[in-house]
């Protein structure tokens, strides 16, 4: 199972994020825990600077804007 | 995994680019003509009040359509040479006012979304960008956009788009000037304070080919024409209505350029007002034609996209009150010198 953590104060691009990690994970069959970090100081933690960022499994993979499909189906 | 495409596909690419271009170009040229079609099917002319409505609806909405499609993927394919990392190194330890005027042009072109303003700020300061730099980028960044240059190039010309886009950058480097002097890092809020430099990622950016560029470049459009259509739709057909139905010169009471008070009430106004420059520009221009002036509807626009309230909130959370309105003050008063510049010119 992966730990999915997705970075962003709530905008609109954090939710279509989230989104689409889960249909991708639901259309690979891949068991995924998501998360959303919404406050600022962890955010920072991470070393963002644009979100939304995706963290997987400890390990920062995407930051600023939503990222492309075929990116996300990489990942999983 | 871009060096496993063939290189057949920039070619592809390229190609269709290439034919995109110039099929663009021939509807481009023909929009009026086509929205006098679509109005005589409809049995009207431009001599009446609905014709002229109409009219007015079906030549600037395709007429903006296609020019924020391509500009936004042009914008999109230069922002793959920029990133948030990128300018940050650019503009680390820049004093003096050359590193405002550089922070200012880059926010023109670095990606940037303003839900992460707060994100970004805190990792410019960490880095050691000044205060005041990091707020010439910040200002910069929103107000100067592809989207309100390609509007304001589509409805009112060359011109007025490269004025919006000097004294943009004008208002960005003059405000970041003024903080920085200021010295106003203590009322940053303390935990903004506590993170040290060195705690943030390393620069790591995958090599893109032109391929993954282009791509950008749609991926951009589809982001961001797919967001902001609607606004424009609606800012045209309530321009249309003004357009064609407010009385001549109607505006010019109150809003023309001999009234002084109409720049500082204009830009109280934009501030809680929150929409963007694509739904604000339509109206923009149908109120110039009946009579306002330039200058005090530029301070408008300036004020709704540059000082919203919204976005104050948000930076409300890494900033103190004093600083927030110090901000607030500073690119208010930058703005309305800028309509006054602009009626008193025009």
């Amino acid at each position: 199972m992966k730990q999915i953590k997705i970075l962003g104060t709530g905008c609109a691009n954090c939710i279509n994020t989230m989104k689409m990690v889960q249909e991708v994970a639901a259309s690979k069959g891949v068991e995924i825990q998501v998360e959303k970090v919404e406050d600022l100081p962890s955010i920072m933690g991470y070393g963002v600077m644009s979100t939304p960022g995706v963290v997987i499994d400890g390990v920062l993979v995407h930051s600023g804007g939503v990222p492309l499909r075929n990116k996300v189906e990489s990942w999983l | 995994m871009s060096e496993l495409r063939p290189q057949k596909s920039v070619v592809i690419w390229l190609a269709g680019v290439a034919v995109t271009v110039v099929v663009w170009f021939l509807i481009y040229g023909q929009l009026v003509g086509i929205a006098n079609w679509i109005i005589s099917i409809f049995g009207l002319s431009r001599e009446s009040q609905l014709g002229e409505a109409l009219h007015f609806f079906f030549y600037d909405t395709p007429k903006v359509l296609m020019l924020l499609v391509g500009v936004v993927f042009i914008m999109g394919v230069i922002q793959t040479f920029f990133s948030p990392e990128k300018t940050r190194a650019l503009l680390s330890g820049r004093n003096g006012g050359a590193g405002n005027i550089l922070a200012a042009l880059l926010g023109i072109v670095t990606p940037f979304c303003s839900c992460s303003a707060v994100p970004l700020f805190i990792g410019f300061l960490s880095a050691g960008v000044p205060l005041g730099v990091t707020f010439s980028f910040l200002i910069s960044a929103p107000m100067v956009n592809e989207v309100a240059l390609a509007l304001l190039f589509g409805m009112f010309g060359w011109k007025v788009a490269a004025l919006y886009l000097g004294l943009g950058l004008g208002v960005a480097i003059f405000a970041g000037i003024v903080i920085g002097r200021l010295k106003m890092e203590r009322y940053l809020e303390d935990w903004v304070q506590k993170i040290q430099a060195g705690h943030l990622r390393p620069e790591q950016r995958e090599q893109l080919s032109w391929v993954d560029r282009f791509e950008s470049g749609v991926h951009h459009v589809k982001e961001i024409v797919g967001k902001v259509w609607p606004y424009v739709m609606v800012g045209i057909g309530l321009g249309a209505g003004i357009h064609g139905y407010v009385p001549q010169d109607f505006m010019a009471s109150f809003m023309g350029a001999d009234v002084w008070w109409g720049v500082p009430v204009a830009v109280v106004l934009g501030v809680p007002m929150y929409t963007n420059a694509a739904g604000i520009i339509p109206i923009v221009e149908a109120l110039i034609g009946k009579g306002a002036a330039l200058g005090t509807v530029l301070a408008f626009m300036m004020s709704v996209i540059a000082l919203s309230a919204p976005e104050m909130i948000i930076l409300r959370k890494a900033l103190k009150p004093q600083l927030i309105a110090v901000f607030a003050g500073v690119v208010a008063t930058g703005i309305m010198i800028v309509g006054f510049v602009f009626n008193w010119l025009l």
